[in-house]
């Protein structure tokens, strides 16, 4: 009794605290989000002190089975469901910030629809929001069966996946009134980054007192890839986001770092959130799920330690080569290109561990769609992060740079890497999470497949074509010795290249919503009478030893 | 092959079964590349030259500049001229790094769907500039920026201007006592040249003029076009240029 009045009353406290917050502030925007943060700390206060079974609600409303008592399988049912729901709203910012670019009417003349705002709404979804969901999920999925034990904390667990619900609307809200400390992917202010930083920590403690409390002598590689990615995203976050408020009830802060400092410091943690948190995290999946769907080992047990030191160590100094030929000084741009260069070897390292897994299994990429997307996945991981080293090449990199190749490089691997191998690891987990037989459909898979990769194709194909025009047009001189081209008719030159791009955009939305409707008829329960997806032809008549025919 | 020799000493399987060793080896291995690169930048004396001219922000260009933030202008526009004979030509003289030395975050850019920004002041009149923001494809038809009407309609609402030039002054921009204590005096005292001589002796070649067209009032146009009005405009990049080698008087020392 005296938990639940302790509880209720710190969520009470806090909610008062958040509403006088939101009386005093001197800005709009924070005195939506303290609102937004008062209302969070109410419900849960209801949740709390009223008696309803919310785990039941859920369970009606998710339609999920019951606490077998086996695992906690409840927050990783909630971090799916939230995996699409954020999805969907990721790539449809994203389709929609597309079509601006060719059309630009599509700003609509309002505030809050102009691209610069909408962008790090699309960005932050897809990364933090789809992303950091899925890893979440996955994280707390696979921690549990590869240690034999339940969640450590399961409260604790709870307050996780509601605590980064939380941050992801402040940030999403936060976007759209135009509180932004304007650094590409640290893009929430000081008030949010210190909610997350909370919420963090409660995850560093959960997963690792599982780990903790774990039945098996080892700790299973995946974990390793899993703690490292956590760890290491803490320690961008803290040093990254470090600024001083210009008022405690107001959301503006300034950086705590300026000019070069601050570049390098940037991208120290803008380089490394594609290195932990959609590299390292999204290999931890890799390690998991591509051996229990094609029912292997994984191939090297020495190549998956070399890799995983070689590219924790590597990856950190590699930020440098998004500011080559800027005022940072010489000896850092080199560093950061000879570092990036290395990159390439153990990111390869991951890429033959994961493919090589299949060695036995390959004719499961003719027959499992599941499989398939996963082979996808791991080589787009293995292109993009052969294009990447290339693309930090100095000589390459003075035409690349602040074109649309680094776009079409990024979504490479966003969509190619980190959306197959979570898709497929969201089909591995529906069936089994809910207790279904299998997925509603597997032919509905193979259309996601196909209309993803052809949809990157295009995405990928046309920003290779405008980043190299752009590169090639802004430093074209004619015979005169004049430069040929204004930057406006380099502008007017990419209208083709962004309707393809908007193009492959689409087919992969298109996808993903196939992916909604099979998810949510599995989760109803539905089989979809179907043919198989491959069909061996068997003749009985044939199949009996030969009767030998004496001759005539 | 050579028989398999006993293990002995460090095992990675000791690694494997301690959680704690894993983190701590894994957070030391993490940290190593970032303490080698960046902390360098903060004590090595020349990675900013220092050149004459550079100045904190005018209250009202640090307004301008944090509606540049908010707008998410840094997703398309890019404050960095890269050392080649193409950018210098289009853009002006390559950017140095003191340039951007007040400047809490950076705003050097990744992309450029729109053109650099790092001198763009006093290249087009003030006319231009709020012509272009609300409407850009009335001057620029190829364009695909976003219009940015409402700028010229709202008023500009800072909130307490001390409290932003108190926080720089916390994170290291000289701003002085008076610069402080008269930062909302100043916010509207660039906008009026009657009353912006005081300014511009504490703020050199700061910018004192009515920027929207609309002297009745302070908007957030104002702001934005001070702002960009003064981009690249306070160094004098002829006299920096003898920088770039050690100065013979270094040299003597």
């Amino acid at each position: 009794m005296d938990g639940l009045v302790t509880k209720a009353g710190g969520w009470l406290a806090l909610a008062l605290l958040a509403l006088v917050a939101a009386a005093v502030a001197v800005d709009a925007p924070f005195a939506v989000h303290m609102v937004i943060v008062a209302l969070a700390c109410l419900i849960a206060l209801w949740a709390t002190v009223s008696r309803a079974d919310f785990d039941g609600i859920a369970r009606g409303i998710l339609k999920m089975p019951a606490d077998q008592g086996v695992y906690d399988d409840d927050p990783i049912r909630w971090g799916v469901i939230a995996t699409l729901f954020w999805g969907i709203a990721g790539m449809a910012a994203g389709l929609y910030i597309a079509l601006q670019l060719a059309f630009p009417a599509l700003n609509l003349e309002f505030e809050y629809t102009t691209f610069g705002r909408l962008r790090p709404l699309h960005t932050s979804a897809v990364i933090f929001a789809f992303g950091g969901n899925a890893l979440i999920a996955t994280s707390f999925y696979v921690v549990q069966r590869t240690c034999r034990a339940r969640l450590a904390f399961p409260t604790l667990a709870r307050f996780v996946f509601w605590g980064y619900q939380l941050f992801i609307v402040l940030a999403a809200t936060g976007y759209l009134m135009g509180v932004t400390e304007a650094k590409e992917y640290a893009e929430p202010e000081w008030y949010v980054d210190l909610w997350l930083t909370i919420v963090w920590v409660a995850y560093l403690v959960v997963f690792a007192g599982t780990i903790v409390k774990r039945r098996e002598p080892h700790i299973y590689v995946a974990n390793w890839f899993y703690l490292s990615f956590i760890i290491t995203i803490a320690m961008l976050h803290l040093v990254n986001n470090l600024s001083m408020p210009a008022s405690i009830f107001g959301s503006k802060s300034y950086a705590a770092f300026a000019g070069v400092q601050d570049a390098l410091t940037q991208w120290w943690y803008g380089h490394n959130a594609v290195g932990f948190f959609l590299t390292a995290g999204f290999l931890a999946m890799m390690y998991y799920f591509v051996p229990k769907q094609a029912e292997r080992p994984v191939y090297s047990y020495r190549l998956s330690i070399i890799h995983f030191w070689s590219l924790i160590f590597l990856y950190i100094w590699a930020g440098p080569h998004h500011l080559h030929y800027t005022a940072l000084p010489d000896w850092a741009q080199t560093l950061g290109m000879v570092f990036s260069v290395i990159l390439w070897m153990p990111s390869w390292g991951g890429m033959i561990n994961g493919l090589m897994t299949l060695n036995g299994a390959w004719d499961k990429i003719r027959t499992d769609p599941i499989i398939r997307m996963m082979v996808m996945a791991l080589a787009f991981y293995g292109m993009s992060t052969f294009e990447g080293p290339m693309m930090s090449i100095k000589w390459v990199n003075s035409m690349s740079h602040y074109t649309d190749w680094t776009i079409g490089h990024v979504h490479s691997g966003a969509l190619g890497w980190n959306g197959m191998i979570t898709f497929a690891c969201v089909y591995y987990l529906v069936p089994r999470l809910w207790g279904r037989p299998r997925l509603y459909s597997l032919r509905m898979v193979n259309w996601h497949f196909w209309l993803a990769t052809v949809g990157i194709v295009f995405y990928a194909a046309s920003m290779w074509v405008a980043g190299i025009m752009q590169g090639l047009m802004w430093r074209e001189y004619g015979a005169d010795g004049y430069l040929v081209y204004s930057f406006a008719e380099s502008v007017a030159a990419m209208h083709p290249m962004y309707l393809i791009r908007a193009t492959g955009g689409a087919m992969y939305l298109a996808g993903f919503l196939i992916m909604i409707a099979n998810v949510w008829a599995t989760l109803g329960g539905k089989v979809r009478a179907e043919k198989p997806m491959t069909e061996t032809p068997y003749n009985a008549a044939a199949d009996r030893p030969l009767v030998p025919v004496p001759a005539e | 092959m050579a028989t398999k020799p006993a293990e002995k000493g460090f095992s990675h399987k000791k690694v494997e079964r301690n959680v704690t060793l894993l983190g701590a080896l894994a957070l030391l291995t993490v940290a190593i590349g970032g303490i080698v690169e960046i902390a360098p930048l903060f004590w090595i004396d020349n990675t900013v030259e220092k050149v004459e001219g550079m100045r904190p922000y005018t209250p009202l260009e640090l307004a301008g500049r944090n509606i540049y933030m908010r707008e998410g202008c840094y997703t398309c526009h890019s404050q960095m001229i890269r050392p080649f004979r193409d950018e210098v030509e289009r853009y002006g003289h390559y950017s140095l790094a003191a340039e951007s030395m007040y400047d809490h975050p950076f705003q050097w850019g990744s992309k450029r769907t729109g053109p650099d920004l790092a001198r763009v002041g006093g290249r087009y009149s003030d006319e231009w500039h709020k012509a272009h923001l609300i409407d850009p494809r009335s001057v620029v038809p190829e364009s695909i920026m976003p219009p940015y009407a409402f700028l010229a309609d709202r008023d500009l609402d800072t909130g307490d201007m001390a409290n932003h030039l108190t926080a720089l002054y916390r994170v290291g921009v000289p701003y002085t006592k008076a610069d402080i204590a008269k930062a909302n005096d100043d916010l509207a005292a660039q906008v009026d040249p009657a009353a912006g001589l005081d300014l511009q002796k504490r703020y050199p070649k700061a910018q004192v003029r009515d920027f929207d067209g609309d002297p009745d009032r302070l908007t957030e146009m104002d702001a934005l076009i001070a702002y960009l009005q003064m981009l690249g405009t306070l160094v004098d990049v002829e006299k920096a240029a003898p920088q770039e080698r050690p100065s013979e008087t270094e040299v003597a020392q």
